[in-house]
């Protein structure tokens, strides 16, 4: 078992009180395993992702223990976590493009971040072009500064440079969202090859488009209101799901070949709960047409099948 | 309805403007009443700037757009005002269509001073909430709160309530739902394809094949300024033909086909001379892009099917790159 | 942040009493902002400095008619100088070194600062808002050639140019200073609007507006400047502060206005002529100093205010 997270709570401290974001998250990730995690914005899936790496200054950790290949990790500790940051735990962040010093060379900023960890870049160098090229990009980009690349490109560098490192676990966060669809599917197979190739052990693509993972996650959690809503492998999310937000959720996106004129998609009445003060028991009870009287009380998260999970009361039953 | 003939934007870059960058070259598509046409491409396309030169906000190099048969580059002064009547747009990011210091509804209200000055206030009343209606919007919902207390997709249906305030001909709707989440824009994507049946015409600009193959009659599609492919749109995603089309449907991300079956089941590419079947019936083939003004740019391939050429020989270089 | 929980967790009073009834939108609008102006402290506090100084300089000179400088010009002939603040009738702020009512100055000089303050900062702000809100909106060759204006005033050098007038000038008013404070203090003020007017320009609220068929003065009046107008505010303060400081510095090098009082004139003869520092007359350099920081202290503290005031977000939070 690669990544085990049991009830992880964070929250987002403003002045009108806590934002419950991320309220009680347990999960885990194998080895090998690609984890998509989807829901709609707000939902908390960026916080989970960040939660892991690492705590901005409005984010307070509440409860809960991650746990990676059988170490502890001290998120709340800023400090104790940059042991295992970039080694064990890396990022690809939302916007990659703005993540790379913009006065520095791409070669000599990786330089840098490798000595800020202790590690010999003359070492790791051959590796490094080796990926490179792997990427499809040419070795020259060391050589040139950030502005001179492309939206593509900047991101496949990000890559190499996040999993330089072997990690074991890699956070992917939106990593797609601001690309064109031709760059956007040479990005998202150069992920699972990095999979593939052992670069890393296992991974979690957070986004908003499940298509997305569909063509790339082994399996997918939904989230909904910073709660955990279902999570099982991509065929039977996409085919099989039983949460009732998933549900409407897959049903109410249009794809290539499905036309409003022969078959009109819905979408999901009302609007997720404010976080601020959410309400007792299943969050999605206002929207949710199958609600009835035991969805007041919290509905545990709990598996109905072999690597299926789901927090829903009509599915798992009310004696559950 | 709506025309564009051979619309062309040129900017003038560098110092002293001495160099020209081609934004948008030749095109050129009809947007009839009752029809949506989805004007689909990445980001550099083009695809905004089309929609801005329609709304008059970008003056045009060259061509002619033609409202009814009234050149619209050639209306001035007053003659804006009453252009915008017919012709009006939403836009992508619904907190930047607001002006964040006033309250949501004033899009509306600004609507009424330049339009409706006049009107009794119940009557005006009465017109909002008929608008709002139409776009399925719960009055005491959105009317008195500030843009930051709505959410995204109600923001965007206000808009288009506002433009609804007016005789709309033709509403250009610039990605108006990327920004949104999933489980709220299918509800204003069929609200929009349900404009259609009040003799609206409907512009489409979206970068997301899905959502155009879900809307709308006519797709165009557009590259580098360029239309590469158009026509209806059952027809271009049936078979689709100029390699970048081709390209961009097996690239899309889809929910129950994984990307190399997409490419399996697209139609087999179309050989021919110089890879372009279509070689012959170019008149431009084989020289520099840059059409005479009497010369089609597009080779018809079926009914309601075009295809620009890719025998070109920065077509060639562009495709490979 | 959902829009849910914007609407649900802040009723806002003032927002949901008025929403209901049909009165006009502008007042609806002037009764929320009175509705929150009167819930900031910062915007009380600094309300109040400014009435409090405004008043001593309107009327101060009116109640207290003692010519500020009599004595030193040797019009009132012998004054008793130096004499201690004391809690005597007519005697609060003490006497010169000179024998000069203290408060007559001052309240004399606030008045002057004031005007130039005013009228300067005023006509520096006009100047500057119309450059930087034309070059900004239109862009292209009107923006270059209001930009070469704009930098050729910032390099001009204000001092000579002041010196060469001067010679010609016999007598000069605090008129003139203003106007001349105001006519040379514009360019940062244009620059800083251009570039704020830049980046609003391309915000789909503009193009919006435009769809709507507002005429380019209106979108500049009534979508642009609102959203900048406690920038606008500041940048008045700033050039309101600054021209007060601007006019105690020429007072000091006898660029000043001949005849009259300025709160800078005061510190600088308190300095000069009157060694007020070694001969520990504190208070002679005390009132105009705390006159000049009060008021654009006053000025600024208003502005963060304000802020809060005008920008709903800040509010709810």
């Amino acid at each position: 078992m690669s990544l085990q997270v049991t009830d992880l709570r964070v929250y987002y401290r403003t002045l009108a009180g806590d934002v419950k974001a991320l309220d009680g998250a347990t999960f885990s990730i194998a080895d090998k395993e690609i984890m998509g995690l989807a829901g709609e914005s707000g939902c908390g899936k960026s916080t989970l992702g960040n939660s892991l790496i690492r705590l901005d200054g409005r984010m307070k950790y509440i409860g809960g223990s991650v746990n990676l290949d059988g170490a502890e990790l001290p998120i709340w500790d800023n400090a104790g976590m940059n042991e295992f940051r970039f080694r064990d735990v890396s990022v690809i962040p939302q916007y990659a493009m703005s993540a790379m010093n913009p006065t520095r060379k791409i070669g000599k900023m990786t330089e840098e971040l490798l000595e800020s960890r202790g590690e010999s870049y003359r070492q790791i160098r051959p590796e490094l072009l080796r990926r490179v090229d792997l990427v499809g990009l040419d070795r020259d980009v060391l050589k040139r500064y950030p502005i001179e690349l492309s939206g593509g490109m900047k991101q496949r560098m990000v890559m190499v440079i996040s999993t330089l490192l072997d990690p074991s676990l890699l956070i992917a966060d939106e990593v797609t969202s601001a690309l064109d669809v031709s760059t956007q599917r040479a990005v998202a197979e150069t992920l699972v090859s990095f999979r593939d190739r052992g670069f890393v052990k296992s991974m979690m693509v957070i986004t908003h488009d499940i298509s997305i993972l569909y063509q790339t996650a082994d399996t997918i959690l939904i989230m909904y209101a910073g709660k955990l809503a279902e999570k099982a492998a991509t065929k039977t999310i996409i085919d099989g799901c039983r949460h009732p937000y998933t549900k409407l959720l897959i049903s109410s996106l249009p794809e290539v070949g499905i036309r409003y004129a022969n078959k009109k998609l819905k979408g999901i009445p009302g609007s997720p709960p404010s976080l601020l003060k959410p309400p007792t028991g299943c969050r999605f009870r206002d929207r949710c047409p199958l609600a009835f009287d035991k969805c007041v009380e919290e509905p545990p998260f709990v598996e109905i099948a072999t690597d299926h999970s789901v927090a829903c009361w009509k599915v798992t039953g009310t004696d559950a | 309805m709506l025309s564009l003939d051979r619309v062309t934007k040129v900017y003038k870059v560098g110092t002293f403007g001495g160099k020209d960058m081609v934004a948008v070259r030749d095109v050129s598509f009809d947007i009839n009443p009752g029809e949506v046409v989805s004007l689909i491409g990445e980001s550099g396309s083009g695809k905004t700037t089309v929609g801005k030169m329609i709304l008059k906000l970008i003056d045009i190099s060259g061509g002619s757009i033609s409202l009814d048969g009234l050149d619209v580059a050639s209306i001035h002064g007053a003659g804006v005002k009453r252009y915008y009547r017919h012709v009006q747009g939403v836009f992508q990011d619904p907190f930047s269509s607001y002006n964040p210091i006033f309250k949501a509804d004033r899009v509306l209200s600004l609507i009424r001073s330049e339009y409706f000055a006049d009107m009794a206030r119940s009557e005006w009343n009465a017109k909002v909430e008929a608008a709002l209606r139409a776009v399925t919007l719960d009055p005491d919902q959105v009317l008195n709160k500030f843009p930051h207390q709505l959410s995204g997709g109600q923001l965007q249906r206000l808009l288009v309530a506002r433009a609804l305030l007016l005789e709309l001909k033709i509403l250009v709707a610039d990605e108006i739902i990327s920004m949104l989440d999933a489980s709220t824009r299918i509800d204003v994507l069929n609200m929009l394809a349900e404009l259609k049946s009040r003799g609206m015409g409907i512009l489409f600009i979206t970068h997301d094949l899905s959502l155009g193959n879900y809307i709308s009659e006519k797709t165009v599609i557009l590259r580098r300024g360029v239309v590469v492919e158009m026509g209806a749109t059952d027809k271009v995603f049936a078979n689709p033909t100029h390699p970048y089309t081709r390209m961009l449907v097996s690239s899309v991300p889809q929910l129950h086909k994984k990307w190399v079956q997409i490419e399996a089941e697209l139609p087999a590419p179309i050989a021919g001379r110089g890879g372009c079947l279509f070689h012959e019936m170019y008149p431009l083939a084989g020289r520099t892009p840059e059409p005479a003004a009497d010369e089609p740019t597009l080779a018809k391939i079926e009914e309601d099917h075009f295809v620009g050429c890719f025998d070109l020989p920065s077509e060639k270089a562009s495709l490979v790159a | 942040m959902t829009a849910a929980s914007g609407a649900t967790t802040k009723p806002g009073p003032a927002v949901d009493d008025t929403a209901k009834d049909a009165t006009p939108t502008a007042k609806r609008a002037r009764g929320e902002f009175l509705f929150f102006a009167l819930r900031s402290k910062k915007f009380l506090i600094s309300a109040v400095i400014l009435v409090v100084l405004a008043c001593v300089a309107v009327f101060g000179p009116i109640i207290d008619s003692t010519d500020p400088v009599g004595c030193s010009t040797g019009v009132s002939g012998a004054c008793p100088p130096m004499v201690h603040p004391t809690l005597d009738p007519g005697n609060w702020f003490g006497t010169t070194f000179f024998g000069d009512d203290v408060f007559a100055q001052f309240a004399n000089g606030l008045r002057a600062s004031f005007f130039v303050g005013f009228l300067g900062g005023g006509l520096g702000a006009v100047i500057g808002m119309a450059v930087g809100f034309v070059a900004g909106y239109r862009g292209g060759w009107i923006d270059e050639i209001l930009n070469m204006v704009t930098n050729v005033f910032l390099v001009i050098p204000t001092l000579a140019v002041l010196l060469v007038i001067t010679s010609y000038l016999q007598a000069r008013g605090v008129m003139f200073e203003a106007v001349f404070i105001g006519a040379t203090s514009w360019p940062w003020a244009a620059r800083a609007i251009r570039a704020q007017t830049f980046s609003l320009r391309s915000r789909d609220f503009i193009d919006l507006a435009k769809l709507s068929g507002r005429s380019g003065w209106k979108v500049i009046a009534f979508e642009i400047a609102p959203n900048m107008s406690s920038y606008l505010f500041l940048t008045y303060i700033l050039l309101f502060g600054g021209a007060i400081l601007i006019a105690a510095s020429l007072d000091f090098i006898g660029l000043g206005p001949t005849g009259g009082m300025s709160l800078g004139l005061m510190m600088f003869e308190s300095v000069t002529f009157g060694a007020a520092l070694q001969l520990g007359i504190w208070w002679w350099f005390i009132p105009p100093g705390i006159g000049i920081i009060a008021t654009v202290g006053a000025l600024y503290v208003m502005n963060v205010g304000l802020d809060e005031i005008f920008n709903p977000k800040l509010r709810e939070i």
